[in-house]
């Protein structure tokens, strides 16, 4: 069954025609060929796929994209405010060098976003790694990507972002 | 995944036409087992039904000493509502450990009932709760709702539209997760409710159960000593590479006690 789906992705409005079983992910990567999402594991378990629908953090190989219909979509690529400026989440990753293979990353990053938001911007280290539980990385290169979390909260509180 | 009809209906009753009188088709609420199941090519419905757009199915309400939680209500919102802290702090606890924060962004309580996982973690907390399953068609006892493995009480055209929780004086529910899946391998809830104390246990089982020993025990005192030495017997158990039967029998007693004891404090 072909639909048209229309949504807006970072800001931008997009729409095109998929299938019914067309996961969001597929739709982000191969429709829109924005490939900075990433699918790992694609049975719901590791996270890489993260992205937000309307502001909650989400896994997009667990959403079909008709089910995004007319919603507000950010993935990584959405994150930086220009072209030579990072989101502070993203600049705390790579202070604290919270990265190895970087494949886990994109989904670390909108999960971490989302966790500081809903926390109002106060967070501790047992809190982050609870709140990590849905996203795997398999370098186990957990300890910087917690130290870059509980970085980034205030330099997001002082952003405003 | 086989490739689907997708209908996304504005109401409960037009939901229930493209239900109703079709075997092949699912409801979806929020995805989180049918699309997995889907990939696996574990089910092949010829429509699916997306409850979505059902937004009067969303949300909790507090009607005199009872919680009336939407069918279509996330976990997350479950775990964050002030209400559902105020009346039952044990299911809001319950729902925000539930899978993992993007999980509980999407999964639905009515959904998670409907599908009865044996490991799923609301089924405990309706049976021990009491709580009364509403439908579009009716009423369910939490009794006479879970019927075994995946199978409920839910008829042809039939869907979850609010699950009524009583009150309860006190309660808690502990989990063993199993360390990979976060699934409880045996999650116990136990409640003091109007209508008494009653323990129901998920995971171990095929379905959701009750100790009724342990109800009888805590009855007259409730405290984890009045449970310590009951055993509950591993036949018919769920047995597999992560805990023997025994293994979950076992667990049910030690969870029984924890929950007692959070829910004394």
């Amino acid at each position: 069954m072909t639909i048209s789906v229309a949504m807006t992705v970072n800001g931008k409005s997009v729409s095109g025609k998929v299938e019914a079983r067309t996961l969001l992910v597929q739709f982000l990567r191969e429709h829109l060929g924005m490939t900075g999402t990433h699918v790992g594991c694609d049975t719901s378990q590791c996270g890489a796929c993260v992205v937000h629908v309307d502001g909650q953090s989400v896994k997009s190989c667990t959403m079909l994209a008709v089910q995004a219909e007319g919603a507000k979509v950010t993935t990584i690529e959405g994150l930086a405010p220009s072209a030579d400026k990072l989101h502070p989440m993203q600049e705390a990753f790579r202070d604290n060098h919270a990265l190895q293979c970087g494949f886990c990353t994109p989904g670390m990053v909108m999960s971490a976003i989302d966790m500081v938001k809903r926390h109002n911007y106060v967070l501790d280290e047992a809190t982050v790694r609870r709140e990590l539980e849905g996203n795997l990385c398999r370098c186990t290169g957990y300890h910087n990507i917690v130290k870059a979390i509980l970085a980034a909260a205030p330099a997001m509180k002082s952003a405003g972002v | 995944m086989y490739d689907f009809a997708y209908h996304r209906p504005k109401s409960v009753a037009d939901a229930i036409a493209l239900l109703k009188g079709n075997e092949e088709a699912r409801p979806m609420s929020g995805g989180m087992t049918l699309i997995p199941t889907l990939k696996q090519r574990l089910a092949r419905p010829s429509d699916v039904v997306d409850l979505g757009g059902l937004k009067e199915l969303a949300g909790v309400k507090v009607e005199g000493d009872t919680l009336v939680i939407g069918g279509m209500t996330k976990h997350g919102d479950v775990a964050t509502s002030a209400d559902v802290k105020k009346v039952i702090p044990a299911l809001a606890d319950l729902a925000g450990h539930i899978g993992d924060p993007q999980v509980r962004n999407r999964g639905t309580m009515g959904g998670s009932v409907a599908n009865n996982d044996p490991a799923a973690d609301y089924p405990a907390a309706v049976v021990a709760l009491n709580a009364t399953v509403i439908t579009n068609t009716g009423k369910h006892t939490a009794d006479a709702f879970f019927k075994g493995l995946f199978e409920t009480a839910l008829g042809d055209g039939e869907i979850i539209t609010a699950i009524s929780f009583p009150k309860a004086e006190k309660a808690a529910y502990m989990k063993f997760p199993n360390p990979a899946s976060r699934y409880a391998m045996v999650g116990v809830f136990v409640a003091k409710t109007a209508s008494g104390v009653r323990v129901a246990v998920t995971g171990a089982g095929p379905s959701v159960f009750r100790v009724k020993a342990m109800e009888e025990a805590l009855s007259k005192n409730f405290s984890s000593d009045a449970i310590k030495d009951i055993k509950v017997p591993a036949d018919g158990l769920n047995s597999d590479i992560h805990g023997s039967a025994e293994y979950r029998a076992h667990l049910v007693g030690v969870m029984a006690r924890r929950a007692v004891d959070k829910a004394s404090k």
